[in-house]
């Protein structure tokens, strides 16, 4: 079992990378929802399958039984669906929010924080370069009545 | 959806079902497998579902308070669980307390904390976009 | 006299103006009438330095497990250095309060003056090595300010930055360099050093700590070729010019060089690195001070002329050397400072520093002329005045020396007759000027502390016994390390070195009648100005820039593909050479194989995966990304972890609905942009990485597994948590700190969201 969870980690681990390296902002969040399923089945794989029954002591019992599942990487891994669902959820509004004020999805083109003229070796051009970029409208929080 | 007859009749219902239903998950969690986490995404699921059916006006008003405002309460109630181990029995933060004989504790209380903080969050994500 | 109570009375020295700092401030910006009373602080401690006790000595501990401690001492040479800065700055604070007059940030520059002053006596008065770096860099930090105080001028800004970034740079290197040495000769107490330089002397690090310190003192006096800060800083006001740039701050590398020289006089390096650097600084200073037309300027090319000959004479051995080192510091301090101050006075009233413009003053400003006059005839040695002595001491030391070094003296010396004529007689001499505005003398505070110094120039060239045992010997003894036995006023040259400098004198006589025509033609050398250091230094700057710039570039180009690429090679690609080097490849044993169904779950997985890479249509990618979601869902309650079987449905539901409804309001295409090229690298690298990670996790699942923390959970759930789901113990109690942290985490982020919504809404309202 050890060894197809290994696998499995591997393929979800390289789709996530692929989507990840797109330009669409869209498929850079569907490479997120991967990379999250491919590290809780990494970090279930690390901790050893040991059973395959639920980790619940049976009623009147004292401990688990030996044929229980390791709870350990399942606590761990509960919290990080919650966490890497939290932040699916942020970067899908941030996307909404990049596609109302910017009107694009291509991460290429997103260049608001590092205009392509910046650095400039030369003042002028960098001057002419930084009101560009802080003249815009834009959706991400910056100072309220803006 | 919002014109289905039939979502908006039984959309109180379902989430009065909903809500019950992820209250129950919340608190047999100790000993079967639920608890806050599962709980909180229930009830979030609950409040969605009305939210399709009735609009995102009507399901605020459901809530009462701010889902950010049902976070904050979750977030506060969590760390006080944690309080009586450090101010009454001179035990480390959130070592959990016990009322003698009974399973009743501040793991409750801590698990209602993580609920709350779980509902309130997915709610402030989703609500905004079943508006308009 | 020397009680306790008078040799605590040396803290005051550097404290009293340090406290006056922000009182000057608060003071002038109140009451701006009342600057000239400031000059009473300078003059106070003048007195008080002049009667503190040689060798007083005070400290407290600072860092006493360094061995660092807040240590003064006076000696000869230290006072010296004091009485120069509290003297001069004194006629100085005088002078700027009537040549600022009405400047809307005079008590600004009271107060750094004062700063500036306070840091100086710090400096000269320090015998801890780590406390003289400390005012050292402060008189720079005080320095910039001053240069930099016109400050919407960009020559000024650029300026002041140019200073600081030498002498700063130059500070660093003698930091290096001190440290070294304190550590090398076992106490950092400059007192102790030079008692004891045994250590020091047999040191194999001797030669980094001569070459370093030597760096930051010819840094901060300006020699070659660290020295085109000094004439650029002449943008500054000319009482900083006077105080700063000319009889004080430029004398600090030289102060530390010559306190140092008792524990270096014998080394070759120390003897060769002085008179090689002074020697050099020396001519191109001579050179380019003849080629000036602008008044400070030319006098700040002297000045680098004036500290490259100081440098030399400590360099060079015997006690005469010393002597004239010292003879030459207070002379050359009495006729600068004037001499700067008086063509502060000329820029002021008569409009212009051009040398080639300013002619026939005297009858304007008669007094103005007169301490010019006195001035620069002490510049050029003329008989009685203290220049006079100082000549002769500098031809005897310097004449006896074998090599090129006695052509350099004689000719630099013509040299500084002849800026001495252009700067002192030549704006009152000849043809009156045309000016617009009627020219007159100053007011008396601006006139005073010119006409003082010079005078002194002149009193103690006619009484040299005055200053002779008092001041010039032990201040040379402290350079020599024993006693001299030279008193000031005997004749120490032979007859053919007199009749030398008289030819020299003569020359630069010559020169000077024939500068006007001379100088144009000098100024027709590009070269020297495309190949000086001063170009050096803005090729250094501009290069410096660039080199930033093209690193910001290739590390920070603003594409987010690249920074992710780059991160996953780097991080994949680490660790894959480490799985390789450290021959971790290895598989782990099973326990029991995937059972059928488990087996066709993973296909149906990967399946999903690969078809989330391929789809086109966005829709056709959530249903993919979906199938991988429910799928490790129903993975995992097959490995028995029923909660998270569940909690991964719920979110599943919940980021489907959350992605439609996003999604409708976005384009709905999600088309790959991507070059075929581009694609294909990065399916390498998505591959790369991917067997990467799981030849990563087939490693780490090799390894001998130890359960004892979730054995030891699974045994303590029950009896001690009272809950029979160990899963749901773990997350609230026995990992409660933790589960408390990740809904923090959650917390967050529903309030950055709620802001995000926020902002959302009123750029809808807007629209």
């Amino acid at each position: 079992m050890e060894i197809l969870l290994a696998l499995l980690f591997g393929v979800l681990l390289a789709a996530a990378v692929y989507l990840l390296l797109a330009r669409s902002v869209l498929r850079i969040i569907i490479g997120l929802l991967l990379l999250s399923n491919a590290a809780n089945i990494a970090i279930i794989g690390a901790g050893r399958v040991l059973g395959t029954a639920p980790p619940l002591v049976a009623p009147g019992a004292e401990a688990l039984a030996a044929s229980a599942s390791n709870p350990l990487p399942q606590a761990l891994v509960l919290t990080a669906i919650v966490i890497s669902f939290g932040l699916t959820a942020f970067f899908l509004v941030l996307a909404y929010a990049i596609w109302r004020s910017e009107a694009t999805l291509d991460g290429e083109a997103l260049r608001l924080a590092e205009p392509p003229l910046l650095p400039s070796t030369d003042p002028a051009l960098a001057a002419q370069a930084e009101p560009a970029a802080q003249g815009r409208g834009s959706a991400l929080p910056e100072r309220e009545g803006a | 959806m919002k014109d289905s007859l039939i979502l908006r009749a039984s959309a109180g219902y379902v989430l009065v079902a909903a809500v019950v239903f992820s209250l129950f998950v919340l608190l047999r969690g100790h000993n079967e497998p639920g608890g806050g986490f599962i709980g909180g995404l229930i009830g979030a699921l609950g409040f969605v579902s009305y939210g399709l059916a009735r609009g995102a006006a009507a399901t605020r008003r459901a809530l009462r308070l701010a889902p950010i405002a049902w976070a904050g309460i979750g977030l506060a109630l969590a760390a006080a669980s944690g309080l009586p181990a450090l101010l009454w029995h001179g035990e480390a933060f959130l070592t959990h307390q016990w009322l003698s004989g009974t399973p009743l504790g501040t793991t409750l209380v801590f698990d209602l904390g993580v609920y709350l903080v779980v509902l309130g969050f997915g709610l402030t994500f989703v609500l905004p976009f079943l508006e308009e | 006299m020397a009680g306790p109570c008078m040799s605590h009375s040396l803290w005051l020295v550097p404290l009293l103006p340090l406290l006056a700092v922000p009182a000057t401030a608060l003071l002038l910006r109140a009451r701006p009438a009342a600057a000239p009373w400031v000059a009473l602080l300078p003059a106070m401690l003048c007195v008080l330095v002049a009667r503190l006790p040689l060798g007083t000595t005070v400290e407290l501990d600072w860092l006493p497990s360094l061995g660092i401690a807040l240590a003064l001492r006076i000696d000869g040479l230290s006072r010296l250095m004091a009485l120069l800065i509290t003297g001069i700055g004194a006629g100085v604070f005088l002078y700027a309060s009537a040549y600022l007059k009405g400047h809307p940030l005079l008590h600004r520059f009271m107060a750094v003056l004062m700063l500036f002053m306070a840091a100086m006596l710090g400096a000269v008065l320090a015998d801890d090595l780590i406390l003289l770096v400390v005012f050292w860099e402060l008189t720079g930090l005080a320095s910039f300010m001053l240069i930099g105080f016109d400050a919407h001028r960009a020559e000024a800004r650029k300026s002041a930055q140019q200073g600081l970034l030498i002498t700063v740079g130059g500070g660093l290197a003698m930091l290096a360099g001190l440290l070294v040495m304190g550590t090398a000769g076992g106490s950092f107490r400059i007192s102790a050093l030079l008692a004891a330089p045994e250590a020091l002397l047999a040191h194999p690090a001797l030669s980094w700590i001569i070459v370093l310190v030597a760096i930051g003192c010819f840094a901060k006096s300006a020699q070659w070729p660290l020295h085109s800060w000094l004439p650029n800083a002449m943008t500054a006001p000319a009482p900083v010019s006077a105080y700063l740039h000319s009889a004080t701050m430029v004398k600090l590398g030289v102060y530390l060089l010559a306190r140092l020289h008792p524990a270096f006089q014998e080394v070759a390096l120390w003897q060769g690195l002085l008179t090689g650097f002074g020697g050099a600084t020396m001519v191109t200073g001579a050179l380019l001070a003849l080629r000036e037309r602008d008044l400070k300027r030319k006098l700040a090319w002297s000045t680098v002329v004036a500290l490259g000959t100081l440098v030399t004479l400590i360099g060079l051995e015997g006690p005469l050397a010393a002597t004239a080192a010292v003879v030459f510091l207070l002379v050359h301090a009495l006729y600068k400072a004037p001499l700067f101050l008086v063509s502060g006075i000329l820029d002021k009233k008569a409009g212009t520093r051009d040398a080639m413009v300013l002619r026939g003053l005297l009858r304007a400003m008669p007094l103005t002329a007169l301490a010019a006059a006195l001035a620069g005839l002490s510049m050029a040695g003329a008989p009685g005045f203290i220049g006079y002595m100082a000549k002769d001491l500098l031809f005897t030391v310097q004449l006896g020396v074998p090599g090129l070094l006695p052509v350099v003296a004689l000719v630099v010396n013509a040299a500084m007759v002849v800026v001495a004529g252009v700067v002192a007689a030549r704006p009152f001499l000849g043809r009156r000027m045309p000016s617009p505005a009627p020219v007159k003398d100053p007011p008396l505070a601006m006139l005073a502390a010119p006409m003082l110094l010079a005078l002194l120039g002149l009193g103690f060239g006619l009484a040299p016994w005055l200053i002779s045992g008092w001041l010039i010997e032990p201040a040379a003894a402290a350079i020599f390390g024993r006693p001299t036995g030279i008193s000031l006023g005997e004749k120490q040259a032979s007859q053919t070195i007199y009749y030398l400098s008289q030819a020299a004198i003569g020359a630069g006589v010559v020169t000077y009648l024939a500068w006007h025509r001379l100088q144009p033609r000098l100024a027709q050398q590009a070269w020297l100005d495309a190949y000086g250091p001063d170009a050096a230094y803005g090729r250094l700057l501009r290069g410096v820039a660039g080199l930033a710039v093209a690193l910001t570039r290739l590390v920070q180009g603003g594409s987010l593909r690249r920074y992710l690429a780059l991160s996953t090679v780097l991080t994949f690609g680490g660790a894959g050479a480490l799985l390789l080097l450290q021959g971790g490849l290895a598989l782990p044993a099973e326990v029991a194989g995937p059972a059928v169904p488990q087996l066709l779950l993973v296909l149906l997985i990967v399946a999903g995966a690969v078809g989330a890479c391929l789809a086109r249509l966005l829709l056709a990618q959530l249903m993919a990304a979906g199938l991988v979601g429910f799928g490790v869902g129903i993975l995992f309650l097959t490995l028995g972890a029923a909660d998270l079987a569940f909690t991964q449905f719920t979110v599943e539901v919940i980021t489907l609905v959350l992605l439609v409804a996003i999604l409708a309001r976005l384009p709905f295409r999600s088309l790959d942009a991507r070059l075929p090229r581009e694609r294909r690298r990065d399916a390498a690298i998505a591959l790369a990485a991917g067997m990467v990670g799981m030849l990563t996790l087939l490693a780490v699942q090799s390894v001998p597994f130890n359960n004892a923390i979730a054995a030891w959970m699974a045994e303590a759930s029950v009896p001690q948590a009272k809950g029979r789901n160990v899963v749901n113990v773990i997350l609230v109690d026995f990992r409660a700190l933790d589960t408390m942290g990740e809904i923090a985490v959650l917390m967050i982020a529903a309030m950055a969201g709620a802001v995000l919504f926020r902002r959302l809404r009123s750029l809808e309202g807007r629209r």
